[in-house]
């Protein structure tokens, strides 16, 4: 099992979290016209890299806040986390 | 080739087994080929397979990172069934049950498929409408699909929990009794065989480094062991779909995932078909030496590892002992895991692509075993024709933009949950 840092409330065991995936993907903004194209990448298309990997995750059974953390895929190490409005 | 039978075996047993031939040879890469199909599992060796047969394709390389069958082949749970609701979903894998009826003569290799049947348990009125619903569907495509009763049910697996204050008492199910399960690694071994004995070259131990293209056309590929020309390109790679989208500079509908299954020690036979626990995510069946073969849920993270945690195997287990009480006593052999190419729609993609000569074979989820044959005799005819044949038609790359997904399980986008 992972254990995961919340930004919050330090670090914590996995099953208090919930993924959230590719933390990357932002939502286009509301008050512009959005392109099929940018949408169909805001809801379908997703980083999936081999390595470093920046993912949501929600501290569900906890403070319940989002996070975002930047973890290997290969040996799941996490390097760091992060509130979300600060950088990664 | 030598054809195998049961002649050869006894000629060969003259000379102590000493002399049979390789199953397939471990040539050099050539400097050009008609096609390079790049991932040497069950798809890539089918769609190089049906590329020499049905098209006449030879001068074909299958480029091999590691060795063939090393990957999803196997290390799936080797279910194989076609009971979808959706067209296009059962219309192609009820194409791939008669391949797979077939297989064993038709490859000379011995595949073991056992059309043992399966059962999806239905644990509430409301999932035994959806069943209904679903089993209808199936029939109308002229799949054998069979809505059971809880006494029906009991009589096919008694050993299950029946009694009356269980969370989730089983209230019927949907069975599909011409599904079953074959040799995996067999499957692999046998197109690999095939093909080989039709000229297409086998090469294992070669990495994918990078890809060569000229006006948005494929022109060749580089590896580990040289650089290869070819205008024709299909990627068969499963979880390693995105490693090499990315040096192709494409984001594709598709994550990859870690899922674990695994296996108890041997026992007498005591399950005789598939059954899959319809208040979780569980399946269970019997292997030929009495293991129980078991999977479940995914880890619930991107993940390259090919090996998962204790956790994901506890939480799927405590699903198989509430169906399956005797389960709690047996002991785990294996545990084993392998990275899956999730799709955001549960649903393959068997397409071109906008490079042309870059062809698209992923997606799987994880169902991607039981399709193996209908994946590489559709792929083949999708590279050899530069189009793709109706029984793919639905598994586009565009279909996401378009919105018509073959979202079979309605479970949306978050790929670790499905």
């Amino acid at each position: 099992m992972l254990n995961i840092k919340c930004p919050y409330c330090g670090e914590r065991a996995q099953k208090e979290f919930a993924y959230g995936g590719d933390g990357t993907i932002k939502r286009p903004e509301l008050d512009k016209s959005v392109t099929d194209k940018e949408w169909d990448a805001f809801v379908y298309e997703r980083k999936s890299p081999r390595g470093k990997h920046v993912e949501f995750w929600h501290h569900i059974f906890g403070c319940r806040q989002w996070f975002r953390a930047q973890r290997d895929t290969v040996t799941h190490e996490i390097f760091k986390t992060v509130k979300l409005d600060e950088e990664i | 080739m030598n054809k195998y039978s049961i002649f050869s075996i006894i000629k060969n047993a003259f000379s102590n087994h000493q002399n049979w031939s390789l199953a397939w040879k471990d040539p050099t890469p050539k400097k050009e080929y008609d096609v390079v199909i790049i991932g040497g599992g069950g798809h890539g060796l089918a769609t190089a397979y049906y590329l020499a047969k049905e098209h006449k394709i030879t001068n074909v390389a299958i480029i091999e990172k590691g060795w063939i069958g090393g990957g999803n082949i196997g290390r799936n749970t080797t279910i194989i069934r076609s009971n979808f609701m959706y067209d296009e979903n059962a219309k192609f894998n009820e194409f791939g049950m008669n391949l797979w009826r077939n297989m064993s003569q038709e490859l000379n290799f011995n595949v073991m498929f056992s059309p043992r049947g399966i059962v999806n348990l239905a644990h509430s009125d409301a999932q035994m409408n959806a069943y209904a619903r679903r089993g209808n569907s199936m029939r109308l495509n002229g799949i054998d699909a069979v809505l059971l009763n809880r006494d029906e049910i009991k009589k096919m697996i008694p050993m299950a929990d029946f009694s009356e204050d269980v969370r989730y008492p089983i209230f019927g199910g949907l069975a599909q009794p011409s599904a079953g399960t074959a040799r995996h690694d067999a499957v692999a071994w046998g197109y690999a065989r095939q093909a080989d004995s039709m000229g297409v070259d086998i090469i294992q131990n070669c990495e994918v480094t990078g890809f060569d293209m000229s006006g948005g056309k494929i022109t060749g590929l580089r590896t580990s062991r040289g650089d290869i020309k070819t205008k024709k390109i299909g990627l068969c790679v499963a979880g390693s779909t995105n490693v090499l989208a990315e040096k192709l500079n494409i984001t594709l509908p598709i994550e990859t995932h870690l899922l674990q299954a695994c296996v108890s020690e041997p026992v007498k036979p005591i399950l005789d078909g598939v059954v899959t626990f319809g208040a979780g995510h569980f399946y269970i069946s019997q292997s030929d030496k009495g293991e129980m073969v078991m999977g479940g849920d995914l880890d619930g993270y991107n993940s390259y590892a090919q090996k998962g945690n204790l956790p994901t195997i506890q939480h799927v287990l405590s699903g198989g002992v509430a169906l399956f009480p005797f389960l709690s006593r047996l002991k785990m052999l294996r545990t084993w895991g392998g990275i899956m190419d999730m799709s955001m729609d549960g649903s393959p993609i068997i397409d071109k692509t906008h490079i042309e000569g870059l062809y698209l074979n992923c997606g799987w989820c994880y169902g991607g075993f039981k399709s193996v044959p209908s994946s590489g005799w559709t792929f083949a005819h999708t590279i050899a024709q530069d189009r793709v044949h109706e029984l793919n038609s639905g598994f586009s790359l565009s279909r996401f933009s378009k919105g018509y997904l073959l979202d079979e399980k309605g479970l949306g986008t978050k790929t670790w949950i499905s």
